[in-house]
């Protein structure tokens, strides 16, 4: 059994994606978790910044919403709504936005509006908040999700958040300059979106994870073929993580 | 102005109303509990990411529809309890947008430019799912149409661009730290699209922790936020956004909102919370009353950091 949990396994495993340099885009919960682990860990240059407005937060306590005052201390700047999408768009930036989502396809479409009919849902989530301006304008971005049939499915009931749209080139055609889902970093592995298709295909399983426990929980065909087994987290990872990133393991659990 | 004047001549029933701050931060906690209290009904709620103030507005069915891009308590309420119900059940008109839309709507509003174009959103459901029906449409303050796409004029590759109606609110609501005796405006930390709101609103209510003299206000003008003469209403309310919070003066009172969202779950809770929180206190001195001493002290905000370091959040 393996000496760290699920999310620590995801928080580490998106921070390792992060190059220095990187502008990130961070949200609320383990997505927070994340942009602060790699900013702590892997990329010491990369800058977080919040669609509120913070810029660059010295994050000294994990913050519990976009909107926490945490987010505004240590800041090189506290702006606002309209400054923070100038950031996420910026053309000579390169963003990266973590995202959540209810749902995810084949794609990296995402909703995280509503399951069932639109009019009349059968659940009401929060709503798009600035995931589809992320998805539509930064430069790259990671989606966090659980695994699950009903999660991961073959059609959305609400796209809140453009990915490839419906592969191959149509993002591009429909108007969007640059940007798309990289990666997909679930509880037990992490997917990534074929060069030329667009389609989700598995990269890594985390150590000791079965493939078949992977696709298991995915209601769409996907390509394992060249799906190789993650490193584990490091003593170091871990640590930082533990006691500097959530001490007090509000996100962690 | 006192809180219950301010209401009664800025907000009606069927008013559209800006709501300022975001989740858990600067919402105009009183002034929606005023509102409760009024029995002011048919509201037209205009927001981008809103969470406490909205809620308790949406469950004590002050609000007829809504034009929003999220409705959330951050970690303490990963969708706003009374909302979700609201619109399962079919109580209220939803029209969803993005952070980037609405703040953009409200930006256009207050350049009195009737719309403004965005790239963001193509060929997602925010633009091709409406939520209100013509009929909806045909309302004062409603525009014709939830958006349209054209190619840019100026592009000669043919970009397409999303347009967005602009959004004049009938009052904006905002909670700010500091507004001077002569009206001038002063927000610390984030202005999320507070600005934006006001200045694109007929009518702003200002509700702040602290009253100073315009000689202070005037002596760092580099800090102000909003003018004078776009104010309508100021009230002095210490605690104006608890259980929210408010950068320098108080944290968010985690306590508080896990309760509410527990008793929320259901009718009757939430009933009963109404009851003992908000229509069972004459006024914002009473609210504080109930709260308490330590209650405050406990969130009290560290006025450098401008947070409480090591707050019980759980």
């Amino acid at each position: 059994m393996a000496d760290y949990t699920e999310r620590e396994m995801m928080a580490i495993s998106a921070g390792r994606l992060i190059s220095n340099g990187d502008v990130l885009f961070a949200g609320t919960g383990v997505s927070m978790l994340a942009a602060t682990v790699s900013k702590r860990i892997h990329a010491p240059k990369a800058v977080v910044f919040f669609e509120t407005g913070g810029i660059d937060p010295s994050l000294d306590e994990l913050p519990m919403a976009v909107s926490d005052s945490r987010v505004m201390h240590g800041t090189c700047l506290n702006s606002g709504l309209v400054e923070s999408f100038s950031i996420v768009g910026h053309r000579r930036l390169h963003t990266i936005a973590f995202l959540g989502a209810a749902q995810i396809d084949k794609f990296g479409n995402l909703n995280s509006t509503c399951i069932g009919d639109y009019h009349h849902p059968k659940v009401r989530f929060p709503g798009s908040g600035g995931a589809c301006d992320a998805a539509s304008l930064a430069s790259g971005v990671i989606i966090f999700m659980q695994l699950g049939k009903r999660r991961f499915v073959k059609k959305l009931d609400y796209l809140t958040s453009p990915g490839w749209l419906q592969g191959g080139e149509s993002r591009k055609e429909a108007g969007y300059a640059r940007g798309g889902p990289i990666a997909v970093v679930t509880n037990k592995g992490i997917m990534k979106f074929d060069e030329a298709t667009k389609a989700m295909y598995l990269a890594e399983y985390y150590p000791g994870v079965p493939i078949s426990e992977i696709t298991g929980e995915i209601d769409f065909d996907i390509d394992v073929a060249g799906a190789k087994e993650s490193s584990p987290p490091t003593a170091e990872e871990l640590r930082i993580l533990r006691e500097q990133v959530d001490p007090q393991r509000l996100i962690l659990g | 102005m006192s809180l219950t004047e301010a209401v009664q001549r800025f907000i009606k029933n069927g008013s559209q109303v800006a709501l300022g701050g975001f989740t858990v931060s600067r919402n105009p906690m009183a002034v929606a509990y005023e509102i409760i209290r009024q029995n002011i009904k048919d509201l037209h709620i205009v927001c981008h990411s809103q969470g406490q103030s909205f809620d308790i507005l949406v469950g004590a069915g002050c609000v007829k529809r809504v034009e929003l891009a999220y409705g959330a308590n951050g970690r303490f309420a990963s969708t706003c309890v009374r909302f979700r119900k609201a619109v399962e059940r079919g109580d209220i008109e939803v029209e969803d947008y993005s952070n980037n839309q609405m703040s953009l709507r409200f930006l256009a509003g207050s350049l009195s430019i009737p719309f403004i174009p965005s790239k963001s959103g193509f060929e997602t459901d925010l633009l091709h799912k409406e939520g209100f029906s013509t009929e909806m449409r045909s309302h004062r303050k409603v525009a014709r149409k939830k958006f349209a796409e054209m190619t840019d004029p100026f592009d000669s590759d043919g970009g397409k661009v999303v347009l967005l109606p602009a959004l004049q609110p009938d009052v904006a609501l905002v909670h700010a730290q500091y507004v001077g005796d002569d009206g001038t405006v002063r927000i610390k930390g984030l202005t999320f699209a507070d600005i934006e709101q006001a200045k694109a609103a007929d009518a702003v209510i200002v509700t702040c922790e602290e009253i100073v003299p315009k000689s202070f206000i005037r002596l760092d003008p580099d800090q102000n936020s909003l003018p004078p003469f776009l104010i309508d209403a100021v009230v002095r309310l210490p605690y104006g956004a608890h259980p929210t919070a408010c950068r320098l003066f108080y944290d968010y009172d985690a306590k508080h909102l896990n309760m509410y969202r527990y008793m929320a779950r259901d009718d009757a809770g939430f009933r009963k919370y109404l009851d003992e929180w908000v229509l069972g206190v004459a006024n914002h001195e009473e609210y504080l009353d109930k709260i308490g001493g330590s209650g405050l002290m406990t969130i009290k905000a560290d006025p450098v950091i401008g947070y409480r370091p090591g707050l019980d959040r759980r």
